[in-house]
């Protein structure tokens, strides 16, 4: 089917979210203000307002009541999604990179940026079930890997938090003590900067996605690396397919040398991967700058990227996509 | 190669021992002080050739003698004398002259030293000074400070050369003894260098030797493939061997720049630039002639950069690379362009032919006939047009002129030779009458037949501009790239058919190709018709014989193309120039894409050349006839090879998914045992179904409506 072009953003996206029974797509990207629309028709349901600098994250919690999102302007602020009210501000001394709801939704695992002299850190922030009786402390704070952390997200059972960024080792914590429990050997593992993390359905596995052209397939319970998808661009964004055995990466030619090459070069694909044999299996061809996020809808029958272009792309699949053998 | 006896020696006695190597971390191992059980460090072999270089420290001292004996009273005036004749040559270094005096009668003792700034600098005093005279009575004899050490240590007596016992050598042609007839090639991408046997059957590379840090600048394979040569700053240095690459020879030769083989690959030439002291003298440039097998250097050539950078195109930093050239068939000669003349040494002597060169006025080119001791050489037009310019042939080693053309209102020329010296074709570019623009014309010469016969090609556009020319290799016809950039024609002649063998005649033209370089196969009848650079690395394979396209291809952003020595497949390749899509395809002859390789800073890809064949003409004629019966053989075996392959495919595949299998049902028992605690987090929130979506084909009937109705029934 014809992609739907969904325009509303000013500026490139960085994050695209579905909430558990995809029907809503979240949207976040470098202007101000997340938007919400219908994942079906790419209709735009509305937008948060209140954040004062790029929007890097969000996660909606599984009753999809509450929304939660890391920003630049040193916040993480959590919405009311019916109202689009602002419902709470964790006011951090860093920009805020990712944000996660755990298992439950009592607890966001927020990370952020180093900045001046302060290091990058991963915060663990109780969500409180009335709003009112919110608070903005630290369950427990993380520090030690080097740069950036750009994805943090729990592990099974809320008992384990796996974080990964630009110094390309993936970790494991302990989610109660802030004990480091493993470390992704440096031999197997990404060469470069990792930029996106996603988790399976299940949470059984996760991807990562990194700047050396590479995404692989972990354990999250082990970290025991399973599969490696090799590609021509840095990836910048990962996705699974719920239903299929097929992963999507997307990335392309750093934003700052598009200019200087002919568009073909770039290669702005949506790269599918069939997840077992690690071959590439087709592309999704579209944006015209580097793609920076990539979201599955939970049914498997649709997925959505982000552009460095402010567009999102909503591709339904036709029937045959279903039937692809290799 | 003192490594990999070493380590076949620790392999042997680890499975003697029954240790597994692997299990081994070898960094882990710390050998007791002061003992190397014969291990030899990574950097011995650097220590070793740094020695060579700066054995003194003395290289830049010559001692000058037979100088006149003088009182003290001269000596001021000797001094002053000497200094002027030594700082013509180069800046001599403060108190860097220096003239003993004998204590008991003060007069000089007949020598001096001088010291310079660079060994450069006194290698050439010494050259240019050795046998100056200064009168009668005194002419000098100038030697290196150096060279003294090793005068005085020639023993008095001659003894005789030891005698070494022959030890036959590896068989440096194995590779071309391959089973499954393969080529090989050589790639170098980051620091690494690596040498992979072409297995277009299996769809992909085999690896036969890697090095890291193999070459310091290029490799280069000699032109019968038997050696590759590296480029280090001592020297250069060759490899081969009959299983892996071992160092032959080493050459020594301080910051080599440039080299390259003579044909029959039993010379060596190393070519290396030096700044002078002086920054407005031109750049030194010492060119050595190595015998390949034995490592002696047979003839060396120095001077200023402006003797070397005469006439020519294509220029390395001033000198038109290579600036000897070879010729006449079995490295027998090689030639320099000069100012106003040819130099022919031949390899005999390494001296002149006749011990003098040949005078050309004028001469801007020059080019061997690939076979035969001929030169095609090409002066400009002289005097303001009253001298036409003009191309002629001449035989060497006689230096008599074969043929000659006169051309007129001329711009330029280039020669083209054909592989086998039956044609030669030049492209000269002409004057309209109003001097404002060019048309390109073709004088094409048949060598082979009585008189040399000079044929005049004009295209049919005389006005489009020539952009590409290629003689089929070891064939009779050429393509040419005409017209304007962004979609030029490509049109193919003949210099035979079958009814007029003496004329050329056009095949055919095809119109508005986006190409910009020809690319014939070696074996001919086939081109690959290519548009680099500004065409983004269109590919189009072209069958001459039934002048029809096999395919269409790209290879985005692709740089250089290069067939194999058989003709068989072709590589394109994306080097370092871009900074994306690093890597190389190899396609088969007719544009089926077999293969491709990503590499990051990918540098070079050369395939190894094999020599010339054995078979007679008439055998191969032969051979072509029956190909039928003579490919069946191989025929078998590459279907066998593709049963293979996809039985093993199936295999691998069936294997991973097991594999992913297991996973999935290990996530699954762990995910259901955990099912109640997550629960648990989620406040016994009993919609626990983490339902797994499944793709299911339902048909649903859905009764919109139903109407009765009374249909009147007739009877």
């Amino acid at each position: 089917m014809r992609p739907i072009l969904m325009k509303g953003h000013e500026r490139p996206l960085t994050y695209l979210k579905y909430n558990k029974d995809g029907d809503l797509l979240f949207s976040c990207a470098k202007d101000h203000t997340p938007t919400l629309w219908f994942a079906d028709n790419g209709e735009r349901l509305g937008t948060f307002r209140g954040h004062n600098g790029a929007v890097w994250c969000c996660d909606v919690s599984r009753d999809s009541m509450r929304l939660i999102t890391g920003s630049a302007d040193q916040t993480a602020k959590l919405w009311n999604v019916q109202t689009g009210a602002q419902l709470y501000t964790f006011n951090f001394d860093s920009p805020a990179r990712s944000v996660d709801f755990s298992v439950g939704d009592k607890l966001a695992v927020i990370t952020t940026d180093p900045f001046m002299e302060l290091t990058s850190a991963i915060h663990v922030k109780r969500i409180a079930k009335d709003p009112s009786e919110q608070t903005g402390e630290s369950v427990l704070i993380l520090k030690g890997p080097q740069g950036r952390i750009n994805r943090a997200v729990w592990g099974p059972l809320n008992r384990t938090i796996i974080s990964a960024g630009e110094d390309a080792v993936i970790r494991i914590w302990d989610s109660e003590t802030g004990k480091l429990l493993k470390e992704a050997d440096k031999e197997i593992g990404h060469k470069k900067a990792i930029t996106s993390l996603a988790k399976s359905s299940d949470g059984s596995h996760f991807l990562t996605g990194s700047l050396d052209k590479s995404a692989k397939l972990w354990d999250s319970r082990t970290l025991t690396l399973i599969k490696t998808y090799v590609t021509e661009r840095p990836v910048n964004a990962v996705t699974m397919s719920p239903l299929l055995d097929h992963v999507v990466l997307g990335g392309g030619q750093d934003a700052s040398a598009v200019t200087t090459t002919d568009h073909r070069a770039g290669k702005f694909e949506a790269k599918f991967f069939d997840k077992i044999l690690q071959e590439e299996i087709g592309g999704v061809k579209g944006h015209f700058g580097p793609i920076n996020a990539l979201a599955f809808n939970p049914d498997g029958k649709s997925f959505s990227s982000g552009g460095e272009d402010g567009y999102v792309r909503l591709h339904h699949f036709d029937p045959d996509y279903f039937n692809i053998k290799i | 190669m003192g490594d990999v006896m070493v380590m076949n020696e620790i392999e042997a006695t680890a499975s003697r021992l029954g240790i597994d190597q692997s299990q081994i971390d070898l960094d882990s191992i710390r050998l007791p002080p002061g003992e190397s059980f014969g291990i030899i460090s990574d950097d011995e072999e650097v220590y070793e050739d740094d020695q060579l270089e700066f054995d003194s420290g003395f290289g830049n001292i010559i001692v000058v003698d037979n100088l006149p004996v003088v009182p003290k009273e001269k000596f001021e005036k000797l001094e002053g004398v000497i200094r002027k004749i030594y700082s013509q040559i180069g800046v001599i270094k403060e108190d860097g002259l220096w003239m003993p005096v004998d204590p008991d009668t003060h007069k000089t003792l007949g020598y001096c030293f001088i010291e310079y700034n660079t060994p450069q600098e006194a290698e050439l005093a010494k050259e240019k000074t050795n046998g100056y005279k200064l009168d009668k009575a005194h002419i000098f004899a100038v030697n290196m400070f150096d060279d003294f050490d090793r005068f005085m240590k020639v023993p008095d007596e001659w003894a005789p050369p030891e005698f070494k016992p022959y030890t036959p050598g590896e068989n440096l042609q194995q590779w071309l003894t391959d089973e499954k007839a393969r080529d090989q090639f050589v790639i170098r991408a980051g620091s690494d260098t690596e040498v992979l046997w072409n297995d277009a059957r299996h769809l992909k590379p085999e690896p036969v030797y890697k090095r890291t840090y193999w070459t310091e600048s290029f490799v280069q394979w000699s032109p019968l493939g038997t050696y590759l040569a590296t480029v280090h700053r001592q020297g250069a240095a060759v490899w081969g061997g009959a299983n892996t690459f071992n160092r032959l020879m080493r050459y020594a030769h301080p910051q080599v720049k440039l080299i390259d083989f003579s044909p029959g690959e039993k010379y060596l030439v190393t070519y290396s630039s030096h700044e002078p002291s002086n920054p407005r003298d031109a750049n030194r440039v010492i060119i050595n002639i190595f015998d390949v097998r034995t490592g002696k250097v047979m003839r060396d050539f120095r001077g200023s950069a402006d003797e070397f950078a005469v006439g020519g195109t294509g220029s390395v930093a001033g000198v038109s690379w290579p600036v000897f050239r070879w010729g006449g068939g079995k490295d027998k000669y090689f030639a320099k362009l000069g100012k106003n003349m040819i130099s022919v040494y031949e390899t005999e002597t390494f001296g002149l032919v006749d011990k003098k060169s040949l005078k050309v006025e004028n001469v801007m080119d020059f080019c061997w006939s690939p076979t035969d001791p001929i030169l095609a050489l090409y002066v400009p037009e002289l005097g303001g047009g009253n001298q036409p310019a003009r191309v002629s042939l001449v035989q060497i080693p006689g230096k008599e002129e074969l043929r000659q053309k006169n051309l007129f209102s001329v711009s330029d020329c280039k020669m083209y030779w054909q592989s086998n010296g039956d044609y030669l074709a030049v492209k000269v570019d002409r004057y309209t009458k109003t001097k404002k623009s060019t048309y390109t014309g073709f004088e094409l010469f048949r060598i082979k037949e009585r008189d040399i016969p000079i044929e005049v090609l004009e295209l049919d556009n005389k006005n489009d501009k020539i952009i590409a020319f290629a003689w089929e290799p070891k064939g009779h016809r050429f393509a040419v790239i005409h017209g304007d950039s962004p979609r030029p024609d490509i049109s193919f002649y003949t210099m035979r058919t079958a009814h007029n063998t003496g004329r050329v005649s056009k095949l055919t033209t095809l119109k508005g190709k986006q190409a910009n370089a020809l690319f014939w196969s070696p074996g001919g009848r086939f081109i690959v018709l290519a548009g680099l650079k500004g065409f983004n690395g269109q590919l189009e394979f072209y069958n001459v014989d039934e002048l029809e396209t096999m395919a269409t291809a790209e290879h985005f952003m692709a740089t250089d193309i290069d067939w194999d020595p058989t003709g068989r497949y072709v590589a394109t390749a994306v080097t370092s120039v871009h900074e994306m899509e690093n890597g190389f395809n190899v396609w088969s002859f007719n544009g089926k894409l077999l293969y491709r390789t990503l590499k990051d800073h990918f540098f070079q890809f050369l395939w190894r050349p094999r020599p010339p064949s054995f078979l007679t003409p008439e055998k191969e004629e032969e051979i072509a006839k029956n190909l039928k019966k003579y490919s069946k053989k191989y025929e078998a075996e590459d279907q066998d090879v593709s049963m293979l392959l996809s039985e093993q495919e199936r295999e691998k595949r069936r294997m991973l998914k097991d594999e992913w299998e297991k996973w999935v049902n290990e996530w699954k028992l762990l995910n259901e045992e955990e099912k109640l605690e997550r629960q648990e987090l989620r406040d016994g929130e009993a919609s626990d179904e983490e339902e797994e979506y499944e793709a299911k084909d339902i048909e649903v009937e859905e009764v919109l409506d139903v109407t009765e109705e009374v249909l009147p029934f007739d009877d």
